[in-house]
């Protein structure tokens, strides 16, 4: 007979109130198995804890069943309470009697017949439990991040400076992502390039980063400690090793069609191009939908011209593959579409988005820093700005979310143009003005108090172009006025969303995201740098949108969990995994194709059948890569499969005590 | 609530009290149990959590049991398709669950009292309405006579 011993806890009056606990201890007393029952106040404390163990001690329990929280809260409490008391950790089950029961039942009496019920499962189920024994694994000391932006530069340096190997996968030519095309930053209108290009030469000079630019995380499989990443790197048809970055070739290309990326399309570049001036690494690539002797085989006047002979046409995509312990996710993101939204007008070139204004204000970018229109290239000499343009807008062109930057770079930018040109007049239309980070609310006040920025509390209804003026319809919600200003140019503070290519990367990783489509965190409050699958962490504005001394932080807590986790020799695994009963097996390996883990393959045995000795095929799961889902044990027709933990006779008699 | 809103079952059934099994996956459906809980969301102490690593775990095994010791209606709760922590595994419930249906109908189980869904951790809300409904339903189908008075009687 079991000894197992059941304790209901008080959760203060968040129980009490609505569980009549002496009643369920009572019930409890009777159950098959039972030989100890009490109620506690705070189960979960450290008095409470210390009562189970030493109750475990003196009534000799084998098992333990705690009527409390929900197990997603304090299992681990527990099983470590019963551990130091000398029982199997997973010899405890939780009745979840507060979150199930007393948080939703209003009625004590129904509440109380329910939480009685669940204490019936668990001790039914814990009478079927038995001793797990975690195994280990082993951890690859290498961590890899995905996207080199800011936050997969910064994880990127902190990880390599504790010692550890590191290498960024980035997507195009060259790290540095959106705060390279930034040109001044909040609150302390530094020079972008100028703190970031140093933190870039640190990533690409650093002994134990390795860059793969221009590449692509193609599939990745494997589990904490060990995953399996088949990274693409997409042709370059330059040779890395062999070019110097004379860029003879770029500026000799005579296809001059592309639009750049980097200069948000304000200016064109060649087919064979670096994407900025400072890029890193600091060699070209070709395009191979503008390239003329890729697509005529013409031309290969950059082959010819080229003094190191760096050019090869015959490059290929090529598929490399690593291994990792820990994967960073710093991916970035993206702003919205505005073709969605007609009254502004984005199809005139003279309404542009922040991000094009932030190259047009800079000294390296499409108008050497000299703040022009697009349309004529001519001085304007009114500027209106506005905020909020399809965020905090339910609607479906919009994103119902605050993508809280806005306010900070409006104000920067309406003061760099007043900075620079004090006879321009500018105009702010904001729904609200936030600016909650340190030093923001005196920034953004110096915008109107010293440059005299004009702040109007109201939403533009429409832009009508007029000759060569935008006539911005809005209204001044403060005064009821409607407003029409003769603008020249208008600045859209468009929305920032998830990249377009988030869910398939949240596929590739198995981790998941918010309806907004950012990737999600283990716990908003306490676990906001992990996510739900071990060994896989976040950085920057793929989690939700974040400026940049937030991404730092949140790169660099990334940076410190990987840390702590390649620093482990071993890692134990969930020894909640399935296990096959070889003498039921009838090798059929329906199992094998179910399983989203590849964890099941086969192995040949020998079995004695009346003294004659038969060869049998039969499934065998790989402990370290099966997650525990238990599907397998579905699929299986002569149920040869089981899952630890959670086993057919355990979950069997779960449902025949709440059936009781 | 408005059970009785366009029949009468429920006055005709005074002491019926229907009794709800919802298999739970852990990483989704469990945990929007546990924001319901979190967010006070009130609803009917009938349904009882069976927790699962995944939705796929549930045997027709496990529902067939259920509704042989008198359950009135049987819920499998996962992630959204898309979105389950193990990759595919609610895939495997979503084929699954036509062949439930159809086995629950051919022993003489109503369909309506079998439903799989996707909740997610972030859907209290829907936790509570997907467990209302079932129980709404699961009202005016009355209670599980076939296979309760199937059971082995001693
Ligand atoms: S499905 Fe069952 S019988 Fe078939 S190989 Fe897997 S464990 Fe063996
Ligand atoms: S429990 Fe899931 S992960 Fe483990 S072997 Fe079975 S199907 Fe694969």
């Amino acid at each position: 007979m079991r000894k197992i011993g059941v304790f209901v806890c008080w959760c203060g009056s968040n129980i009490a109130a609505t569980v009549d606990v002496k009643q369920v201890v009572e019930e409890a007393k009777k159950m098959p198995g039972v030989a100890y029952a009490a109620d506690y106040q705070y189960m979960c404390s450290e008095i409470g804890q210390n009562m189970m163990k030493e109750v475990i001690d003196k009534h000799n329990l084998d098992r333990v069943v705690v009527a409390a929280c929900s197990p997603r809260m304090h299992e681990n409490t527990f099983r470590r309470a019963a551990e130091e008391a000398g029982i199997n950790p997973y010899l405890v089950e939780i009745a979840n009697i507060r979150e199930q029961c007393s948080w939703v039942h209003k009625d004590k009496e129904a509440g109380t017949e329910k939480a009685i019920a669940l204490t019936r499962a668990a001790v039914a189920k814990v009478t079927l439990n038995s001793e797990l024994v975690p195994g280990e694994i082993d951890v690859v000391k290498k961590a890899l991040i995905i996207g080199g932006g800011i936050a997969g530069i910064q994880s990127a340096l902190d990880i390599a400076d504790a010692g550890y190997k590191v290498d960024i996968v980035e997507k195009t030519p060259s790290i540095g992502g959106k705060m390279a095309q930034l040109d001044k930053t909040f609150p302390t209108l530094d020079c972008s390039a100028c703190i970031l290009t140093p933190k870039m030469v640190d990533a690409a000079k650093h002994p134990n980063i390795t860059l793969h630019t221009y590449s692509e995380v193609e599939k990745i499989s494997g589990y904490v400690g060990n995953f399996n990443v088949q990274i693409k790197k997409k042709a370059r048809y330059v040779d890395m090793d062999k070019c110097t970055g004379c860029r003879i070739c770029t500026e000799k290309c005579p296809s001059k069609k592309a639009k750049s990326e980097f200069e948000e399309g304000l200016k064109n570049r060649g087919a064979v191009y670096i994407p900025f001036a400072q890029a890193v690494p600091n060699v070209p690539v070709i395009d191979t939908d503008e390239c003329i002797k890729l697509k005529t085989g013409k031309c290969g006047l950059c082959e010819k011209l080229c003094p190191s002979n760096a050019i090869k046409f015959d490059d290929k995509d090529e598929i490399i593959t690593e291994e990792y312990g820990a994967i960073v996710v710093a991916s970035g993101y993206d702003i919205i579409d505005l073709n969605k939204f007609g009254e502004y007008q984005y199809d005139h070139p003279d309404v542009i988005t922040s991000l094009e204004f932030e190259r047009i204000t800079n000294a390296a970018g499409p108008t050497n820093g000299k703040f022009l229109r697009p349309s004529d290239g001519e001085k304007p000499k009114k500027v209106v700005f506005i905020q909020c343009v399809g965020s905090r807008d339910k609607t479906e062109r919009g994103k119902s979310y605050c993508s809280k930057i806005c306010c900070m770079y409006t104000a920067k930018h309406s003061m760099l143009i007043k900075e620079k040109y004090p006879d321009i007049e500018a105009y702010v239309f904001y729904i609200d003005v936030r600016t909650p980070g340190k030093n923001f609310d005196e920034f953004q006040r110096r915008a109107v108090e010293k440059y005299g920025v004009q702040y109007i509390k109201g939403m533009v209804g429409k832009i009508f172009p007029e000759g060569k003026k935008l006539m911005v319809h809005g209204v001044d919600t403060m005064s009821g006025e409607t407003l029409v200003i003769d603008a020249d140019m208008v600045v859209l503070a468009a929305a920032t969303k998830a990249k377009s290519d988030a869910i398939d990367l949240k596929r590739k990783l198995n981790i998941s995201t918010d309806i907004n489509n950012f990737f999600t965190e283990a716990h908003p409050k306490l676990r906001p740098v992990e996510t739900a699958s071990a060994g896989i962490y976040l950085a920057g504005a793929c989690q939700g949108p974040k400026d940049i001394p937030e991404t730092v932080a949140q790169s660099s807590a990334a940076a410190a969990k990987v840390i702590g986790l390649l620093n482990k020799s071993k890692l134990v695994n969930n020894p909640c995994v399935s296990a096959v009963d070889e003498s039921l097996c009838s090798g059929c390996l329906a199992c094998t194709e179910m399983c989203p883990y590849d964890a099941i393959s086969y192995k040949n045995i020998e079995i004695d059948d009346h003294g004659k000795k038969i060869k049998k095929v039969v499934a065998d799961v790989n402990e370290a890569l099966c997650h525990g889902c238990g599907g397998c044990t579905v699929t299986c027709r002569p149920g040869a499969i089981d899952l630890k933990g959670f086993t057919n006779k355990q979950i069997l008699a779960e449902v025949d005590a709440i059936c009781h | 609530m408005s059970l009785d809103t366009n029949t009468n079952v429920v006055n005709k059934n005074e002491e019926f009290k229907p009794l709800i099994v919802a298999f739970c996956c852990n990483w989704c459906s469990y945990a929007g149990a546990d924001l319901a809980g979190t967010s006070r969301l009130k609803y009917p102490a009938n349904i009882k959590i069976i927790r699962v690593p995944c939705s796929c775990r549930v045997n027709i095994n496990f529902v067939l049991r259920a509704f042989q010791n008198g359950a009135d209606g049987v819920v499998i709760a996962g992630c959204h398709p898309g979105d389950c922590h193990y990759s595919t595994g609610n895939y495997h419930t979503r084929r699954r669950f036509s062949l439930i249906t159809n086995l629950t109908e051919y022993i003489g189980v109503e369909k309506e009292r079998f439903k799989v869904d996707w909740i997610s951790a972030a859907e209290g809300n829907k936790f509570a309405t997907v467990m209302n409904d079932i129980l709404e339903d699961v009202y005016k189908l009355g209670p599980n006579k076939k296979l309760r008075d199937a059971r082995w009687k001693i």
